[in-house]
């Protein structure tokens, strides 16, 4: 009786769901422009940085678009230009840094300019609660503090090396990471005493490690582009999310991850 | 003895289709991606690139870290393939399910599983480093551990499957002449698997020459002290395609120089 109920009752509650997003999604929301309609599957690549503020936005466009549905690519940026170069049949390329953009843009695969929809920040992560109570990079050189930095090569190891160039700290770290979320985790795992990595990561593990931010990152600030890329399989869904995504919702969603929006 | 006569190795049956041409399609999908890479080298600036000091210290350190892990492999692998094979104990199935671990394992994962053991905060770490002073992660022999981890099921498998095969009339009958346990493992046992032995101690090199997730997890990532030529790949995947082509053939061509010397001095193959 009691499972009938409740069956009953999300049903009503899926209907009036179901009837409310169609309510939101006709009109101008799904139409663009060029008059082609939004449905169908977007195939977004996206840095891996983007995980979570995409699979909501992911989320939110499927509400207001049915019909639409939202797969995602997440994996480092260069990785994913190379797969575009290489005929990927990426929809929509969401980057975190300009450099991997470029190779997109050099080699005619994107269609239009790409825009920055969001900007990211250093900070250093520490040990829940800051035991060794680092306050800003020159702590870092401390003897017996081990750091963990991002390799060179990838955007927060580029931004990590303007930042301490800036601020004149020589530091030797114990390691160079792979990617952001390889830093984060050795200060999660209490190998590293600190790590320097994006506001946003740190933000989105704030459970496990304590925030610092420092002066000099406000000179080391990444920009992620966005474009819509050429040949895409389904364009007029990829204009509307890359729309989306640089729209009211989605720079509600990336700022309350921790990212700035321009 | 059994000499087998010359005759009936002439009488050898012709090469089934059913069996050539999935033999070739299999082949040509081992090596179409080696030819990818050849083709993508740069080779015009292929000296140039090699030369470089920081791809020789990252070779030099692959190759040291995994010719270490293939001995400690070996050091403890062999015992533990003799156990599994002529040991029968309670739970033997399971102490040989759990030798696949590594295997089955995503190597990222077998670097975090090292890390809560031999970490800072590990369950031996912490131990390890206040009584000997000796902190493994981001380390040399860091390196080594990760390596070793993820290439010992290849040697223990190969291993264990020759002493399964070997006929233990020969350790039986050194037995009845009076040699004790340990000179007929040593003795007779030993020369009888060598070449399984050597099979799987190729196996479990190549495999240490190529890890990376473990390693990376694990042992982290510092030039000269930490990062092995599947790490300066990958790292340059990040900027130059080129220059990780590079550094991918320069592994695979001393890999592979390495193993065809090793083949033709300790492997008699037919």
């Amino acid at each position: 009786m009691r499972a009938r109920a409740t069956r009953a009752v999300r049903a009503a509650v899926a209907a009036a769901v179901v009837v409310g997003l169609v309510g939101c999604g006709d009109g101008a929301a799904s139409t663009p422009a060029d008059g082609a309609a939004v449905t169908g599957t977007v195939m977004v690549f996206a840095a891996a940085s983007l995980t979570e503020s995409f699979t909501r936005i992911g989320r939110d466009f499927e509400a207001d678009h049915p019909g639409t549905s939202v797969v995602f690519n997440f994996a480092g940026s260069s990785a994913l230009a190379a797969q575009i170069a290489q005929g990927a049949p990426a929809d929509v390329f969401a980057a975190a840094a300009p450099r991997s953009m470029a190779t997109v843009t050099e080699a005619g695969d994107a269609d239009g300019e790409p825009a920055v929809f969001a900007r990211n920040q250093l900070l250093i992560a520490v040990t829940e609660g800051n035991p060794k109570g680092v306050t800003g990079l020159a702590d870092l050189t401390r003897p017996g503090l081990t750091v963990a930095l991002c390799a060179e090569q990838v955007p927060c190891g580029a931004a990590a090396r303007t930042a301490l160039d800036a601020a004149a700290v020589r530091l030797t770290p114990v390691t160079l990471e792979q990617d952001v979320r390889g830093a984060l985790a050795k200060v999660k795992l209490g190998e590293v005493d600190a790590a320097v990595v994006y506001r946003t990561d740190a933000k989105a593990a704030e459970a496990e490690v304590t925030a610092v931010e420092f002066p000099e990152s406000a000179g080391a600030v990444n920009d992620y582009p966005i474009v819509v890329v050429a040949h895409a399989p389904n364009p007029a869904a990829a204009r509307a999310f890359a729309a989306h995504v640089r729209g009211e919702q989605g720079r509600a969603v990336l700022t309350e991850a921790g990212f700035q929006t321009p | 003895m059994v000499s087998r006569p010359v005759a009936a190795r002439r009488r050898r049956p012709g090469v089934p289709v059913a069996l050539l041409l999935p033999a070739l399609l299999g082949l040509v999908f081992l090596v179409l991606p080696l030819a990818g890479l050849l083709a993508r080298a740069p080779w015009g600036s292929l000296p140039r690139r090699l030369a470089e000091p920081e791809v020789l210290t990252a070779l030099r350190l692959s190759l040291q870290s995994a010719t270490l892990a293939t001995l400690l492999c070996l050091l403890l692998g062999v015992p533990l393939a003799w156990l599994l094979a002529r040991v029968a104990f309670p739970g033997r199935r399971l102490v040989r399910a759990l030798v696949t671990v590594p295997l089955v394992l995503p190597p990222v994962v077998g670097g975090v599983a090292l890390l809560l053991v031999f970490g800072r905060r590990g369950l031996l770490g912490g131990w390890l480093d206040e009584t000997f002073g000796i902190t493994l992660p981001f380390s040399t022999a860091g390196v080594v551990l990760a390596e070793a981890f993820v290439a010992m099921p290849f040697l223990v498998i190969a291993v264990e499957g020759a002493l399964r095969g070997a006929d233990q009339r020969y350790e039986e009958a050194a037995a009845t002449l009076g040699a004790g346990p340990w000179t007929t493992f040593t003795h007779v046992t030993l020369p009888l698997v060598a070449p399984g032995l050597a099979a799987g101690a190729v196996l479990c090199w190549a495999r240490a020459l190529g890890e990376f997730g473990a390693t990376i997890t694990f042992a982290g990532n510092y030039p000269g002290r930490t990062q092995t030529m599947p790490l300066a790949v990958y790292l340059a995947l990040e900027t130059d395609l080129q220059a990780a082509v590079v550094l991918s053939l320069m592994l695979l061509a001393v890999s592979v120089t390495i193993l065809a010397a090793l083949r033709d001095r300790w492997i008699t193959s037919p």
